[in-house]
């Protein structure tokens, strides 16, 4: 076989050897770093992009949370004026129904006492109307006139007895 | 019809002679310049653009990259980087002088891995480098190579004798396995070939049987010779690992 064959293992391991070391020299000072170069620049975009998209998801997380919090914010605020509004009203409309119950309180009373005065009025009309009929039908019937002590007692007596 | 050893001979090119050594250059060094001439223009051709998205070409070579460099790191670890180099040029070397020997090239065309003489040479430096970085990093106790920590004393007498034979039985297992390959590789295909030639000659037919078979052996070569690489730059990194961390 050649390959047992001395002649030519000196030219083989001459070439060899200078072969690989030019090209050992050639993958150290150019090729490698080149290509590690490469792969090291993707690998920073790469990561520049994720921090990136993790920045921008810090953002808007802390978007989302100033929204939420405004909302719950103007919640509360809008809660507050609702519940101001309502309680003024309330003891507004309290007030108001207070000073309209005295004011018809009043004006019943007034009526009350008014009707009181038309009674006693009517009643006291009543009774000459009584004592003026009875003295009519007195003298009709009996002819003269009739003792005014004895009518007016009478009247008073049936006026008494009818309620008044 | 050729001898299937004769692709094997090496044909001096250009006889040289420096101080009565031979240094002629022959078929073999025509293949290792090639091969060093292909490494280096795919590698910075290929990443010439500096595509954040790689093309083909730009892809192959980052594989390249990144495979030896993984393989590095798992085997041997972050002590590792600094031998990228090396073991990324002996991978490279190895692979193309596989490959590009599978190629019919008129004149030159060789496959310099099927001569053991180079695969031992390459070995031995493997071997000795390795050597030197364990008796650097560990002096003496780098013997301890020899005889585990923990092991009897008495069961000396057998470790340390087997030890040593593994031990220096490194290089030759090396060199051998990537030349008996690509030279038992070559034979068979040569072999396929003139059956190919001899049967098709007379009939069509049974020409065709060979050719298929050749045309699969052709393809498996294809596959023994990227594998065989891969081999010997493995174990490589074994070795590494051995002499930098010990078993």
């Amino acid at each position: 076989m050649p390959q047992f064959d001395p002649t030519f293992f000196a030219p083989q391991l001459f070439w060899l050897a200078l072969t690989f070391f030019t090209l050992y020299m050639l993958m150290t000072v150019i090729a490698l770093p080149k290509i590690g170069a490469v792969l090291d620049e993707r690998q920073r975009k790469i990561d520049d992009n994720l921090d990136k998209a993790a920045q921008l998801k810090a953002e808007a997380e802390a978007a989302v949370a100033a929204y939420e919090k405004a909302l719950a914010e103007s919640r509360a605020h809008a809660h507050s004026v609702i519940k101001e509004a309502s309680d003024r009203l309330a003891t507004e409309a309290e007030a108001r129904n207070r000073e309209l119950n005295a004011r018809l309180a009043e004006q019943i009373k007034a009526g009350e006492a008014r009707i009181a005065s038309a009674k006693d009025a009517a009643m006291a009309n009543v009774r000459d109307v009584a004592l003026d009929v009875a003295g009519a039908a007195i003298a009709r019937l009996v002819g003269g006139a009739a003792d005014n002590a004895r009518l007016e007692a009478a009247v008073a007596a049936a006026l008494e007895e009818h309620g008044k | 019809m050729a001898n299937p050893i004769e692709q094997f001979k090496i044909q001096p090119l250009v006889p040289l002679k420096v101080a009565g050594v031979d240094i002629s250059f022959t078929n073999s060094s025509a293949m290792m310049v090639l091969s060093i001439c292909a490494i280096t223009l795919f590698l910075t051709l290929s990443v010439r653009s500096r595509a954040l998205v790689p093309g083909r070409w730009q892809s192959m070579a980052e594989v390249f990259y990144e495979f030896i460099a993984g393989m590095l790191r798992d085997n041997v670890g972050s002590e590792g980087r600094k031998y990228f180099p090396f073991i990324f040029s002996l991978f490279m070397f190895v692979l193309f002088g596989n490959v590009l020997g599978m190629l019919p090239l008129p004149v030159i065309g060789f496959t310099y891995t099927s001569h053991v003489i180079v695969t031992f040479a390459m070995a031995l430096v493997v071997f000795l480098g390795v050597t030197a970085i364990g008796f650097s990093r560990h002096g003496l106790h780098y013997l301890r190579m020899f005889f585990p920590e923990g092991a009897p004393i008495a069961t000396a007498v057998i470790l340390i004798p087997i030890e040593l034979i593994s031990y220096f039985s490194r290089p030759f297992s090396l060199a051998v396995r990537l030349f008996a390959n690509m030279t038992v590789g070559h034979i068979i295909l040569k072999v396929m070939g003139g059956f190919v030639v001899s049967l098709g000659a007379f009939y069509l037919i049974p020409g065709v049987v060979p050719f298929a078979f050749l045309s699969a052996i052709t393809v498996l070569e294809f596959g023994i010779a990227l594998l065989q690489a891969y081999v010997f730059t493995i174990l490589s990194c074994i070795y590494l690992h051995d002499a930098i961390h010990m078993h």
